[in-house]
């Protein structure tokens, strides 16, 4: 019996890195998703090690070098490679330090919306009828506001900061994957299998979570690394507009929103901030892209 | 058509219900009580306090209030602003055409450009051109807008000195309302030059809330192209020797469309979230501004009713979207 046991065992694990090294072959295909994977590797790395890495301290304030240039230009120092802000705070060891903000925004969103979203999700699934009435128009109605203008409603009842910013957002994005996570279980739900664990006698709760869940999971992952890179837009949207993360935190859209004035005077304190974020939304996306086309080859774009 | 029509209305109210609800409630489940915000710093006497509570109806019971709203809003009445004393439903309808106009506009740059982008890349796929048009709108479609409003006001505004920074038109100018729309109240009026000072401030804001439109409309035309070009029909009309203007623009781009058109009406809510930033960045007396101001001088009342029209406008034009949807593509009439 054990020995019957250990022999399921290693045939999962070999099952897994089967299919692991499938998905590898059809995703290193597409090179540029592959490069948006080793640029997110970087920025994680990045903020993980952000004390280390960046020169300064990032609320550090230079006197002498209020508003000094990147490097490269006149009057730039090589001690500040991309210049000060207008407190002589070093903007690289800040941008280093405001991926940790973003990122964290960005996985705590795609966490809270996984969570819940599949909950609910399969809940509406599973029981249809009123409940799932209910749960859909519920999904229906946060969908009929504009996200943003509703992460800002939400933002104004809870009160401004970077926690209740996340919050706001990923409540913005849940219909998205309940209603994904809804449309995946019902059309999983017909099908033999799990006819024949119901046969066989599984419970509600099995038949929700481990027969039908890990089937739907590939679009929810391509749902999710997208969430993750529009939760970092939407993020620094917020704190741009003075709703998410509240200076000093260095937030990027913070950082863009505290130096708005300097814009014209020191335009370096608002260009690479917003370099920073364009970069990490566009190597996120380039990796969904790539996710999508190898988790999903019924939805591969030619 | 009409099982079609009622079978979206269904939806549709329900949703307004959700809309109303979470209006209502916005206002109830703020920090703090309603009528101390109004207040403000000055404080009130617990007179003022009551009457200001009874005036509200904030002392019925909560259904008898809810139910109070949702007749105030069917009979129009969104509500009154606390700071500027005027029913919220007047100040969105004076500040609306504003975004309008320049969403309009928005959305006309994002399908001029947008929509013959995706065609070539389309036809052209696999080649330097397809890449290209995908790598640039994909950095449009990741583009932080308020980012990207700030660069180009650096760019033209600054350094080339080409166009304003802010406003709808310069100030030298005045132009009667008659429309709201000032590419036609400029028109209209006898003043030299106010179309044109009103197009040029027109020019940066839609670029700007119209470029992740574009990016999403040239990736969505070029798929929905690539899959029609595979049709047999498309086949039939080349075997035919039909010229590639023939083939593209008329066999493959007219069924194309249909995924095209529904596309370009789901960006409404795109560019209603982006007027809020578009119109911060360039002081653009819109809704998206109105609302923002509206948030941060703590006017709740107003945030609540402006939530309700906004959300009725995107109610309004999805309905249309549907509907235009199963018009020209009569299956999906069919299916229910």
């Amino acid at each position: 019996m054990s020995e019957n046991n250990n022999d399921q065992n290693s045939n999962q694990v070999g099952e897994t890195r089967r299919q692991l090294a499938e998905f590898w072959f059809y995703f290193s295909e597409n090179k540029t998703a592959v490069i948006g994977l080793a640029f997110m590797v970087g920025v994680l790395f990045m903020a993980l090690f952000a004390d280390v890495i960046s020169p300064h301290d990032p609320s550090e304030q230079y006197r002498e070098f209020f508003e000094a240039p990147p490097a490269w230009v006149e009057g730039g120092s090589s001690r500040f490679l991309l210049g000060t802000d207008y407190a002589g705070r070093d903007m690289l060891s800040r941008i280093i330090h405001g991926s940790r903000l973003s990122l964290m925004a960005g996985g705590i969103v795609i966490l809270i919306c996984l969570t819940f979203g599949i909950i609910i999700g399969l809940t509406a699934a599973y029981f249809r009828g009123i409940v799932e009435t209910l749960i859909m128009r519920i999904m229906d109605t946060i969908l009929s506001v504009p996200g943003l203008l509703m992460a800002l409603v939400l933002v104004a009842v809870l009160g401004p900061g970077l926690v209740n910013a996340m919050i706001a957002i990923s409540i913005t994005y849940l219909p998205y994957f309940v209603r994904l996570t809804r449309a995946s279980a019902i059309s999983e739900a017909s099908r033999e299998y799990v006819v024949a664990s119901r046969v066989a006698g599984a419970g509600r709760l099995r038949i929700m979570f481990i027969t039908i869940l890990p089937n739907c999971m590939a679009p929810l992952i391509v749902q999710a690394t997208l969430s993750f890179s529009t939760a970092i837009l939407d993020t620094a949207a917020l704190g741009f507009l003075g709703m998410g993360a509240q200076p000093p935190q260095p937030e990027w859209g913070t950082l863009i929103a505290e130096n708005r004035d300097l814009m014209l005077s020191a335009p370096w304190t608002v260009t690479f901030p917003g370099l920073a974020i364009l970069l990490a939304v566009l190597a996120i996306n380039l990796l969904g892209d790539g996710l999508r086309d190898a988790l999903d080859p019924r939805l591969k774009r030619s | 058509m009409l099982s079609f029509l009622l079978n979206r209305l269904a939806v549709l109210v329900p949703v307004f219900f959700g809309v109303t609800l979470l209006a209502f409630g916005f206002i109830r489940i703020l920090p703090g009580d309603p009528v101390e915000t109004l207040a403000g710093e000055r404080g009130m006497s617990a007179e003022q306090y009551n009457i200001i509570m009874t005036q509200l109806g904030f002392d019925k019971p909560i259904w008898e209030q809810y139910f109070d709203y949702i007749v105030g809003i069917l009979q129009g009445d969104f509500g009154t602003s606390v700071l500027t004393n005027r029913p919220v439903i007047d100040e969105f309808m004076e500040l609306f055409p504003a975004t309008v106009e320049l969403g309009l506009c928005a959305i006309i740059f994002a399908i001029v450009v947008g929509l013959p982008a995706g065609i070539f890349a389309a036809v052209k796929r696999r080649t330097f051109y397809d890449q290209g048009i995908m790598g640039v709108s994909l950095i449009g479609y990741s583009m932080p807008i308020f980012w990207w409003g700030l660069l180009l006001i650096i760019l033209f505004s600054n350094i080339l000195g080409m166009t304003p920074v802010s406003g709808r038109i310069s100030f030298f100018y005045d132009v009667d309302t008659v429309t709201g729309f000032l590419l036609i109240d400029s028109l209209l009026s006898d003043e030299d030059g106010a179309f044109w000072s009103a197009l040029h401030h027109l020019v940066l804001p839609s670029i700007v809330l119209g470029t992740i439109p574009l990016a999403i409309i040239a990736r969505q035309t070029r798929s929905a192209m690539l899959e029609v070009l595979s049709e047999d029909y498309v086949r039939t009309a080349r075997a035919k020797g039909l010229g590639p203007l023939r083939i593209y623009g008329l066999h493959a781009l007219r069924n194309a469309m249909i995924t095209v058109v529904t596309v370009i009406g789901l960006q409404v809510g795109v560019l209603l979230a982006g007027a809020i930033l578009t119109e911060t960045i360039f002081s653009w007396p819109g809704i998206g501004k109105w609302i923002i101001f509206s948030v941060f001088s703590r006017d709740y009342f107003a945030v609540q009713g402006g939530l309700v029209l906004i959300a009725m406008c995107v109610m309004a034009v999805n309905l249309v979207v549907d509907l235009t949807y199963g018009l020209i593509n009569p299956r999906i009439l069919h299916t229910r």
